[in-house]
């Protein structure tokens, strides 16, 4: 049954170019998949760490960043006399670095903001983002400053025997982002199925009780860290050569604050709930667009709605969907018959 | 002058945060809704410019009392972070709403002092800088004599060293954090009322200035009113000093750079209380 839904999901998912034959509505999509990417890798760490994160667009910013810079090229004076130069790369090098040194950058981060816990984690990693912000913003000879990083090549990959293949468009687009969130998933259920998630929630649950019993802490946690960058990181790459420019906006907080939207309304610490989330609040704009005269409007009811989803449902879409789910279950237990296998339980 | 207005919102944030363990990023807001209403008294309905400033504070009081009472009042022990993403909603939504109404043009303020400088001995200072630091002097001490001297503030020390003890000794939780709220809150209010008629007006003009509060807060100590004061004029200097020496681009990063260096070094903050989140 659980296999069957997930298989007729993908099946949706796969054939939407084909039904879906407006520009419009594709790019909404991918854009949306690019941020539900980021939001599965924030959950990684807020989900299952407990540690609440309003930094993540750092990563995401340093992997469109790295990627837009690697495939484009730059020269650049570290030191007055110390010019340091590297030749356009080919695209798919350029996002695997952008995912490497992400995740780099998550290691270092990680290494120092879990020194602390609650508001002040909160605190450091909104810090880093601003820094990251201000960087982007100054640092002209690298980034470009607020003119921005223009005509950032798109993915071109070239197969043995086949011609060479380059990602333009919003068909080959979709499919790319569909895949990576495939990828992202798989790879956070094995993490969070694994002793070390299991480890991870450990510690969210209670951290000196985990600690008592030989979890270390740090370790996990930087390596919740670790992961959840790279793949923040690589939800940046594939947003910088989709869009094809990088501005120093892409550090702004209210991205952070979309990917946390996604992740709290949509359930953290469930696998689904990222991308339940990040569905609905990344077409939600759009919808919203469609009635609202004024985008001020369309941010006022978010945020409203923001804090409704808090009220209404503490624990998220997801949850509230499987109690429901559950209860409905457990409702039609007793009519089964209670002798032998039990039918009625078969429902988690 | 700078000094003086961080001071004075960072002790409002650091009052909230280490009474009510809220992180309050509805502060920006507070801060820019304190220069609106400034510039309507002043500017549209002619008002004088120091009555003004008491309104607008006084509105600024006001607000942050709805806030407390229609948000936070149902969220009495729920975890930080909850709280947490109801102040970042309220904030968006806040910030929004100021958009639409006053649209996102920058408003100037008049201001009543003469252009011509003061100078004192080879120094010299504007006028209308000089009354933004007397006054936010003035409201510093102030809030010093309230938390040390009356009997709210008895209980918000009370509160803040350990609330459920406070709330068996008879302290009325709700009415102060009512209170600590309102005033915090004011604070800020009253810090946008000052530096709107020397600056510009904008929508967005509270999230760095929130942001720059955390970061005195951080450097401070949590709860700490004599952190967040020196931890005000301390940001203002090393931003000073930054804008100098570095780049005026990198100005507003020193504050950042300087939260990351403190809680390396000491993660209780420069003036450490015994108390530390999480």
């Amino acid at each position: 049954m659980r296999r069957l839904a997930i298989l007729a999901l993908l099946a949706l998912l796969l054939s939407v170019p084909l039904w879906v034959g407006n520009f419009y509505v594709l790019h909404v999509l991918i854009v949306t998949g690019i941020f539900t990417i980021a939001a599965m890798s924030l959950n990684l760490l807020l989900g299952y760490t407990g540690q609440l994160s309003l930094g993540h667009a750092v990563f995401f910013g340093i992997g469109a960043y790295v990627s837009a810079l690697v495939s484009l090229g730059f020269a650049v004076h570290l030191a007055p006399d110390w010019l340091v130069t590297l030749d356009p790369q080919p695209v798919w090098l350029a996002m695997l670095c952008a995912v490497a040194i992400a995740g780099l950058c998550g290691w270092a981060i990680g290494r120092v903001s879990f020194k602390v816990r609650g508001a002040y984690f909160v605190i450091v990693t909104i810090s880093f983002a601003e820094v990251a912000r201000l960087v982007a913003l100054n640092w002209d000879e690298l980034t470009q400053g607020p003119m921005a990083l223009n005509n950032i090549p798109p993915l071109a990959v070239s197969l043995p025997g086949l011609d060479e293949f380059d990602f333009i468009g919003k068909v080959p687009n979709y499919y790319l982002v569909l895949v990576a969130a495939i990828l992202a998933y798989v790879v956070i259920a094995r993490l969070v199925h694994s002793r070390a998630g299991r480890a991870m929630i450990a510690l969210k649950e209670n951290e000196p009780l985990a600690s008592s019993v030989g979890i270390e802490v740090t370790r996990y946690l930087v390596l919740a860290a670790v992961v959840s960058a790279a793949i923040a990181g690589a939800a940046g790459a594939l947003y910088a050569h989709y869009i094809q420019i990088v501005d120093p906006n892409v550090f702004m907080f209210l991205y952070t604050v979309t990917m946390v939207i996604m992740v709290v309304a949509g359930g953290k610490g469930t696998l689904a709930g990222p991308i339940v989330g990040g569905l609905i609040f990344g077409l939600l704009p759009e919808v919203l667009r469609s009635f609202a005269i004024r985008p001020e409007v369309q941010w006022v009811a978010y945020g409203v709605l923001m804090i409704l989803i808090v009220y209404l449902l503490p624990n998220g879409i997801v949850p509230a969907v499987a109690s429901l789910w559950n209860r409905a279950g457990r409702a039609d237990a007793p009519a089964a018959p209670t002798t032998g296998s039990s039918p009625g339980r078969i429902v988690p | 002058m700078l000094g003086g207005i961080y001071a004075l919102l960072g002790i409002g944030l650091t009052l909230i945060f280490g009474i009510m363990r809220v992180v309050n990023f509805t502060h920006g807001e507070l801060y820019s809704f304190g220069a609106y209403m400034m510039f309507m008294f002043v500017m549209l309905l002619h008002l004088d410019f120091f009555l003004s400033l008491v309104l607008a504070t006084a509105l600024g009081v006001a607000l942050g009392a709805v806030i407390e009472f229609v948000l936070l009042r149902r969220l009495r022990g729920a975890d930080i972070d909850t709280t947490m993403l109801v102040m970042i909603g309220a904030w968006i939504a806040m910030q929004n709403v100021e958009q639409l109404i006053w649209s996102g043009v920058a408003k100037s303020i008049t201001s009543p002092f003469p252009s011509a400088p003061l100078v004192l001995g080879g120094i010299s200072v504007a006028w209308s800088r000089l009354f933004v630091f007397a006054v936010a002097l003035l409201l510093i001490a102030g809030t010093y004599a309230l938390v040390d001297r009356t009997r709210i503030g008895r209980a918000m020390r009370a509160t803040f060293q350990d609330g459920d003890t406070a709330r068996l000794m008879g302290v009325d939780i709700d009415t102060t954090y009512l209170a600590t709220f309102a005033l915090g809150s004011g604070l800020a209010a009253a810090a946008g009322a000052l530096l709107g008629p020397v600056f510009v007006v904008t929508p967005g003009m509270g999230d760095l200035a929130a942001l720059k509060a955390f970061a005195i807060v951080i450097l401070g100590g949590l709860g700490s009113i004599l952190g967040a004061t020196i931890g005000g004029f301390l940001l203002a200097f090393i931003e000073e000093l930054g804008a100098g020496y570095l780049s005026s681009g990198y100005r507003d990063a020193m504050g950042f750079a300087l939260i990351i260096l403190v809680l390396l070094m000491r993660p209780t903050g420069l003036i450490s209380r015994k108390d530390r989140i999480g």
